[in-house]
């Protein structure tokens, strides 16, 4: 008998622009980039240079610390442009391609003969291996450890999340494939958390431990459903993966073909034509995002609302993302708005009146709706934070760099997706994904 | 312009609301670069910043993280308690003038609106006194410090008045007003760092320093008759007379007292505002009357004067324990911070404010000294709750250490 666990904290956000479940064929482009700053925990290092000619699977970057860690070409064309940031840091590699159809080629057998390290090999050849993560700490797994278990989440629930039923209906058996291919990477189990009422072709998976979520967002957040289901004690690691990606893994061993294709959700409510469309990792989105025909000023983002990386119109589709989102940008006074009633605005708080609206919809901007100011309202996380941390005292912990404290506390049982719901609730405007990262990052490296 | 007014709709409406407001707007962005740094007015930044941020919602929008905030902010949420508080302050205003005219014998002479313009005329000058001092002083921090200022002093201005007497000089409000913005808030950095609540220690303040104007039988009703008592049921209490007052005097009010502090009534609609909006903590609330009760029966069963026989749930009507629990001890910056450390805060505060106020006669306003008291405590209960909560996780390490 599978166990259903429900989630009682938590929020989901009521925002407009949900896709509609129809898929198309995003128009073609040219033009891909690798985004270095999506790879958390790697340190990463170009390798073809500004204007060298590659060919689809080519190392791209590769990871100072484990060569073998590296990014791939999706497809073969130049490297045409190298955009960096701030202290020269590399935001994106940009390749421009004639064939944008090119699929990898790699030798395969059959998936039982595969031992660990073969296994291990082909994934980090193949450039797969960034989307094995690790927790603690939500960043690109070690491929020398060896995890406690495999934890993967089959349902979003973040807001306008993508239906993974319906995008990944054609790729079920990559799915089952890739969890066995997953299974030979650990001693202990593979855990996969399902939508209760509603678990889609998920609920056929073999050779897995099912347990059951229900209940608002985050309960499709993998790091939530590993601790509800068997948490991490301070030392442990375990691994996860997204299930497309899990798809991808089980298209490579079984056919050994990777072509960093998915069904990505445009959503929003200021996105041009809502909808799921296919497309590849890393592809530009100009062709999906230049029709919205507004004057407004629009923020793109390449996530969900609440995790995502902002992106220019003619920016990149991030390396672990399924998901466009497009909504207003906001940044205009609003007269006396804290006063107002504000009746076409959503807040979780009974102080503004979208209580009276169940079931409504809104359109909601990346307006700050105010500035930041120190803790004061108490309480406020612990409603949107469904797990045993104390989610404010973490962050002062973190503020303080108090190691031992932020181990005692558990930071190693949460990442930023865990905790965005209480900077989205946040009365003073606090940033605590970026506060938490600080922590984690620090934690990297005083611990690890 | 032209074009905007031609079309029609939707884009017209808005276009005219925006036109509405233009002017302000303009003006403000005319004068900002002015105490921006390098400006004339440099040295009013903050100022200008609190005022222009009161106007308008600023146009900021996320930098990194979630993309999308609640529309909530603390001005929403300081607006709110304040709203909460306005009946209370209502009925005080006009409690004040009843007091008055019931006390020179002239109730019967005067027209409700007469009552009423009385009690305004002495409670709004301690409100504007009790704002001015204590906006002043944060204006004068936040500039120096740097900051932008903050919203909390919003809630303590409107609640310093609420816990006088009405008859307090006005010079004392001054007083008590600075001590407790600065030695009770900025000294320990500001809205959200404070140990004590800021409007208690304006209370204390006053109550230690100037006993005369803040206990006893002649502070609490505006130009009042000599030959007219003029105590408070606690003083009545402490002196052995409990039940001089009815419950229902008590429950609605019209009795000398702290100009918030006298109408249970007016005190639970506040209550109410904050309970629904969930700005005010239920828990402290609901363990704060419990340990009241509790008290109270204790009281009752181990009764050996006429104070401890009133009945106990005559404690929770009775001088400002409801005022206290619904607006001093759910202040969430003083109170504890963890979810069951709030149970634990507030049901001791409601267990010592009665037992201060029966068995320590010096001190009639136990609730008061049992707030104070139990800021201090907070800090200590939430560590023992997080510890609990850090052993939970820890054992869990040790259990797969050892599996």
């Amino acid at each position: 008998m599978s166990k259903v666990v429900k989630i009682k904290k938590g929020l989901d956000i009521p925002l407009k622009g949900e896709a509609p479940k129809e898929l198309r064929d995003m128009p073609e482009t040219g033009r891909f980039a690798i985004k270095p700053p999506d790879f958390k925990g790697l340190d990463l290092k170009l390798k073809a240079k500004q204007d060298t000619e590659v060919k689809a699977g080519d190392v791209v970057m590769f990871d100072k610390k484990n060569n073998d860690i590296v990014l791939v070409a999706p497809v073969g064309g130049k490297v045409v442009d190298v955009n960096r940031g701030e202290r020269r840091r590399i935001l994106e590699v940009v390749i421009e391609t004639s064939d944008p159809r090119e699929v990898i080629k790699h030798q395969t057998k059959k998936l039982e003969e595969y031992t660990h390290d073969e296994i291990i090999q082909l994934l980090l050849e193949s450039g797969l291996w960034p989307y094995i993560e690790m927790r603690p700490y939500g960043i690109v797994a070690n491929p020398e450890d060896k995890p406690r278990d495999v934890f993967i989440s089959s349902f979003e629930t973040g807001p306008l999340a993508p239906d993974l039923d319906f995008a990944m209906a054609n790729e079920k058996d990559d799915f089952f494939n890739g969890i066995k291919i997953l299974s030979k990477l650990t001693d202990g189990e593979v855990f996969l958390g399902l939508k209760a009422g509603n678990p889609g072709f998920f609920e056929e998976t073999p050779g897995v431990q099912k347990t059951y979520f229900s209940g608002p967002h985050p309960a499709g957040n993998v790091g939530i459903q590993i601790h509800h289901t068997k948490p991490l004690a301070k030392g442990e690691k375990v691994w996860t993966v997204h299930p497309q990606n899990v798809a991808m893994i089980g298209k490579l061993f079984e056919k050994g073909e990777v072509n960093f294709e998915r069904v990505v959700a445009l959503t929003g409510s200021h996105a041009p034509k809502r909808g799921y469309c296919k497309a590849r990792i890393g592809t530009e989105l100009l062709p999906c995002l230049k029709e919205s025909g507004t004057s407004e000023k629009l923020r793109y983002i390449s996530g969900n609302p609440l995790t995502g990386l902002q992106i220019l119109r003619t920016g990149f589709l991030g390396f672990y993302d399924s998901q466009v989102t497009v909504i207003p940008e906001g940044d205009e006074y609003e007269f006396f708005g804290w006063a107002a009633p504000r009746f076409n605005q959503f807040s979780a708080s009974k102080a503004y009146f979208s209580w009276l609206m169940p079931g409504k919809k809104y359109e909601i901007s990346a307006n700050l709706h105010g500035d930041e100011r120190a803790f004061v309202v108490t309480g406020e996380y612990e409603k949107v934070f469904p797990m045993d941390v104390m989610p404010v005292q973490l962050l002062k912990a973190i503020m303080i760099e108090d190691i031992d404290e932020m181990e005692q506390l558990g930071i190693f049982e949460v990442v930023e997706e865990d905790m965005a719901l209480c900077e989205y609730v946040c009365t003073s405007k606090i940033e605590v994904q970026n506060i938490l990262r600080k922590g984690i990052d620090l934690m990297i490296k005083e611990t690890m | 312009m032209k074009a905007s007014v031609r079309t029609y709709g939707k884009t017209r409406v808005s276009t005219l609301k925006i036109n509405r407001m233009k002017p302000l707007r303009r003006f403000l962005d005319k004068i900002k670069p002015q105490f921006e740094k390098g400006g004339r007015f440099e040295k009013l930044h903050s100022v200008f910043d609190g005022f222009e941020t009161f106007l308008y919602v600023p146009n900021t929008t996320s930098k990194n993280g979630v993309h999308i905030h609640d529309v909530i902010d603390l001005k929403r949420t300081m607006g709110t308690v304040v709203l909460a508080l306005i009946p209370a302050l209502l009925f005080g205003m006009y409690n004040a003038g009843y007091q008055h005219f019931e006390s020179v014998g002239a109730l019967a002479d005067q027209g409700f609106f007469d009552i009423f313009w009385f009690g305004f005329l002495k409670v709004l000058p301690i409100v504007i006194v009790s704002y001015v001092v204590g906006l002043g002083i944060e204006f004068i921090f936040a500039q120096v410090r740097g900051h932008q200022i903050n919203e909390g002093f919003l809630v303590s201005g409107m609640l310093i008045p609420l816990v006088m007497p009405v008859t307090v000089p006005l010079w004392m409000v001054a007083v008590s007003t600075a001590f407790a913005v600065i030695i009770g808030k900025e000294v320990f950095g500001g809205t959200g760092m404070n140990i004590f609540n800021p409007a208690l220690m304006a209370r204390a303040f006053l109550f230690f320093a100037y006993p005369s104007y803040m206990s006893g039988d002649q502070v609490w009703i505006a130009e009042k008759a000599d030959a007219f008592s003029g105590a408070t049921p606690l003083a009545l209490g402490a002196l052995g007379e409990p039940q001089a007052h009815s419950a229902m005097d008590m429950l609605i009010g019209f009795i000398p007292g702290s100009i918030g502090e006298t109408s249970v009534i007016a005190i639970l609609l506040g209550a109410f505002i904050l309970l629904f909006t969930g700005i005010g903590s239920w828990r402290i609330m609901l363990s704060a009357t419990i340990g009241g009760a509790v008290m109270g029966l204790l009281l009752n069963t181990f009764a050996v004067n006429p104070f401890m026989e009133i009945p106990w749930w005559q404690h929770l009507i009775m001088g400002g324990f409801a005022f206290g629990i619904v607006f001093m001890a759910t202040d969430p910056v003083s109170a504890s911070q963890t979810t069951k450390g709030k149970y634990i805060y507030g049901f001791l505060i409601g267990f010592l404010a009665i037992l201060i106020r029966v068995v320590n006669p010096a001190y009639p306003e136990g609730v008061m000294l049992a707030i104070l008291f139990m800021n201090v405590f907070a800090p200590l209960i939430d560590y023992y709750v997080v510890q609990g909560n850090i052993k939970k996780r820890m054992k869990r390490a040790n259990v797969s250490a050892n599996a």
